[in-house]
Parts: structure tokens; sequence; C-alpha cells
């Protein structure tokens, strides 16, 4: 049982996989809060168009998926402004685009199934050292981009209108998040899979709105059930071989459900 | 809007020749108004009347379809001292879950554009402490704003729009959704403010018969269904105060 932890692929995962565990609820905070949840979800399955390109073209799948993820987080932004009353119309064109897509290009491509699945639903196996060094890049990129933004990002995320009053760039930092979100997302796919990417970003920040007074203790308590989470899920399909999106998602969901019943034992 | 008589004070909005329609429907219509320094503005109007239309305009949220809007004498398009403007918005404007203490709220009356980039110093910490005190919110500074009562949560967002000492305080329905007693006590704090601070009111609200008291019966001006209630900084201080004013500055 040992063995596999101690694998090199196993320690590519965690590496990978605590670097993610950070990024994600750094930037779910700044969109849950903007009520901007399903942006990742829509996000991860434009991504998955991607890798399925990359796959038909024989190109890195990753790169190509970060490439259509941010070309969609700029589309989504573009329709948010056409459709200002029915911002989240733009997220239902953008999702439906990115799953007509990736279905065109899997039928394309028929033989290459069993790697596609492991972009849906996560894997431990497959992140490679190339990988590595892209969740390690977008790490770097996300904790400075909000580190220089974190006041403004604050503004922008409690009151959109004092953050115009005040001067400050807002269709700028509204594209930046976006951006950096489809940044996490597409590194995120290849541990938690597509169709549970959005749980990392949303999750551990509704825990952490139950338990947090204020702004930076719940970003710090986001990242921590974040990295407990991740670190905890890998494990366990390490050891029953199971996929670490769906150990890690549901390690989550316990630990909501479990906060959930402590907060209503306390407040009782 | 003009007083007849001789006026020392600078103009600090200029509305000139402004209209506003919505496709078919016209909601200011050919408006000049101006605010001098020390002005109390009431804009009050029924739901729809176009009194928060005006206000995105004024703060540049929203272009004026055609007409001009200065404040402190630039153009709005170029405006760039936003720290000398105070906004306090509607209390129903941030979600009441948002994880965020009295402090950290206040504090973001410091993050404007020429704050970006740049570290908070111990300074802007004090300032903080300072808006903390006037408001006299000292001891729920650490408390999450939503856990507040509205007329507490009135007096956050009033400390945080006065952090920067600002020469113009706009408030945006400041009382709605607060209790009789409460918005009786909020009026009083902001008039106290006019009458003793060298600072411009504009304040946008619903509620005639708060305004009325301190504004006056009648409205000065009309536009569509905005009615403009006014005091005039003339009628609070005489222009030497304001030269003394100005050396000061």
């Amino acid at each position: 049982m040992l063995d596999i932890l101690l694998s090199d692929f196993f320690q590519r995962a965690l590496i990978g996989g605590v670097l993610i565990g950070l990024t994600a609820p750094l930037i779910g905070i700044f969109l849950v809060l903007r009520r901007l949840s399903m942006i990742g979800d829509t996000l991860s399955h434009v991504t998955i168009a991607g890798v399925a390109l990359g796959f038909l073209i024989e190109v890195y799948p990753l790169a190509a998926g970060l490439v259509f993820a941010v070309l969609a987080s700029f589309a989504i932004e573009k329709l948010r402004k056409a459709y200002k009353s029915y911002a989240e119309l733009s997220i239902a064109i953008i999702m439906s685009g990115g799953v007509a897509l990736a279905s065109l290009f899997f039928t394309l491509g028929m033989g290459y199934n069993t790697d596609v699945m492991s972009y849906l639903f996560g894997s431990i196996y497959t992140l490679d050292t190339t990988d590595i060094y892209m969740v390690g890049g977008v790490t770097i990129i996300v904790i400075a981009v909000v580190v220089m933004f974190f006041k403004e990002f604050f503004l922008l995320s409690f009151e959109e209108d004092a953050a115009s009053v005040s001067g400050l760039p807002v269709k700028m930092m509204n594209m930046i998040i976006t951006v950096l979100t489809a940044l996490v997302v597409s590194t995120a796919i290849k541990i938690v899979g597509a169709l549970l990417v959005s749980a990392l970003l949303t999750i551990p920040v509704a825990i952490s709105l139950l338990l947090a007074r204020s702004f930076r203790s719940s970003i710090v308590l986001s990242v921590i059930i974040s990295e407990i989470a991740v670190i905890g899920g890998l494990m366990l399909a390490g050891v029953f071989n199971l996929a670490p999106g769906a150990t890690i998602v549901l390690l989550l969901i316990s630990l909501l459900i479990v906060t959930l019943v402590g907060k209503k034992g306390f407040t009782t | 809007m003009e007083p007849a008589a001789q006026d020392c004070h600078q103009p600090i909005i200029q509305i000139k020749n402004v209209s506003f329609h919505y496709r078919d429907q016209q909601v200011i219509k050919d408006l000049n108004f101006t605010i001098k320094e020390r002005d109390f503005v009431g804009m009050v109007g029924s739901n729809g009347a176009g009194k928060t239309t005006l206000l995105r305009m004024i703060v540049g949220l929203l272009p004026a379809v055609e007409g001009s809007i200065e404040l402190f004498g630039q153009p709005i398009r170029k405006f760039q001292d936003w720290e000398r403007i105070g906004y306090v918005p509607q209390k129903n404007s941030f979600n009441p879950l948002f994880p965020a203490t009295v402090r950290e709220v206040v504090m973001s009356g410091l993050y404007n554009r020429k704050k970006m980039f740049r570290r908070l110093t111990r300074l802007d910490h004090q300032k903080c402490e300072d808006a903390l005190e006037v408001m006299r919110i000292q001891d729920i500074a650490d408390k999450r704003i939503g856990a507040l009562s509205g007329g507490q949560q009135q007096r956050v967002f009033l400390a945080r729009a006065l952090i920067n000492r600002p020469d113009l305080l706009i408030l945006d329905e400041p009382t709605i959704g607060i209790d009789a007693e409460t918005q009786a006590g909020f009026f009083e704090l902001i008039t106290h403010m006019h009458a003793h601070h060298h600072m411009t009111f504009l304040m946008v609200t619903h509620d005639l018969d708060m305004v009325k008291d301190y504004l006056g019966e009648s409205p000065v001006s009309q536009n569509g269904k905005i009615q403009f209630y006014v005091r005039h900084s003339h009628e609070i201080e005489n222009c030497a105060e304001v030269d003394l004013q100005h050396s000061l500055v």
C-alpha cells in the first residue's frame, strides 16, 4: 500500500495537487463572492474541448486546453456585456459550446477515449514533469496577481459600484479574475477532472463562509480546507485505486456536512 | 439653482444640458444644475424617477446621452481625483453574507486608483482608526458587517466614505430598509456634519418628509419626476469663512 504513496507518479500528483489546492480557493473566493461560481464549470468544459483537440492534432493537450479556456474567458466577458441583465446566459452559451466542441473532437478521434477519461474524472497516474512545471508556473502567476491586486479585488467583490466610484479599472479587474480562473481550471483538470474541478473552486470557500469572520481569515481557512481535501483525497485514491477527483470532492462535501451540522449544533 | 446674491463658493458638480433615455423612455431632459461647495442637495423622487440614473451619470458609471458633466471643474471622463468623493451606497447593495469585518470595509474607502500597486501605510491604518472613532464604531470594528443592524451598517459605510476626508459626500438612498427611529438618527448625524464640516452633500432619497426639515418646504428645481431640494452654502457660511477655508487648504 505504501509503495504507491512513495512512487514517483504519486509524488508528482501530490506536488501538483498541493499547488492546485492553494490556487483554486484563492481564485474561487472571488468567484463565489461575486456569484460567479459556475464560471469554473464552464471553463472546465471548454478546456476539455481544447484537450480533445490537442490529442487530435498531437499538440500538448493541457496547453491546447489552456488556450481554449483563456479564449472562452474573453468570450464570457464579452457576452456578459452583451446580455447585461442576464449574465448567466453567457455561462450557459459557452458551456454548451464547449461540450459540443469536445464531443465533436471525441468522435473525430475515437482511439484516445481512455486518456480523455482521465481528464474528465482526474487521475494520479497521468501527471508528468511538464504538467508539474505548468501547474507551478500558474501557481506563481496566481499568487503574484492576487497579492498585487488583493485590496482592489476585495472592493470589487464586496461592492462593484464603490470600486467604480473609486476610479478602479473594474472591467480590467473582472477580466484578470476570469483569465486567472481559466489558468487554474485548465491546469487542475488533470488531477481533479473537468467534471469536478469547480468543486475545488467553490466548496472550500462555501465552508469558510460558514466559519470565518473576516475576509483574510476566510481565504486562509478555504486554503487549509482545500489542502486537507486534496492531500486526503489523493491518498485515498492512491491506496484504493480510485479517481482522485471523486475522492477529493467527496471529502470536501463531507467536510461541508460536518461544518453545517457542527454549526447548527452551536447555534441551536 | 444659482443663489441670487453673489456667491464665492466654487462649483463642485456642473451638469449642463444633460439628457438621458432608455430606448423610447425619456428619463432626464435637458437638465442644467450646479452644486457649489458646501451645498446640501436632496434629490427626491419616486421609484423609476431617474434619481439613480442621474447619480450614476454624475459618478461616471453611466455616460450621458447628451450634454456634459463636470466634477471639481474637470469633465467626468478625465476626472481622476476620486479620493475627493465619499460614497455611501444603498444598504442592500452588498451581500450580507460577505465575510468582511467592519475594519476591512472602512479600510476599503482608501482603495482607489492612486493606491493601486501600493501597500497600505501606518498612516492609512491610522486614518481607518480615526474614521471608526468619529463614527463611534470602534467597539464593533472586528465584527462581521452582515451581523450588524441596518443603522450600524450605515455608520460603517459613512466611516468608509469619510476616511479620505472627502470634499463631496454622495449618499444613495442611505436610509432605505432602516427603521424610522434609526433613519431620524442618521439624518441628524449627516445634517450635523454638514453644519460643522466643510463638505458638500448630494443625497438621493425617496423620503420627502426627511429632507424638508433641513432643506426647506419647496423644491428649488424639478426635472421630470426628480425634485431638487437645496440648502445653499451661503446660508451657513459667508465669504470670509470660505476664504479662510481656502487659505487653510
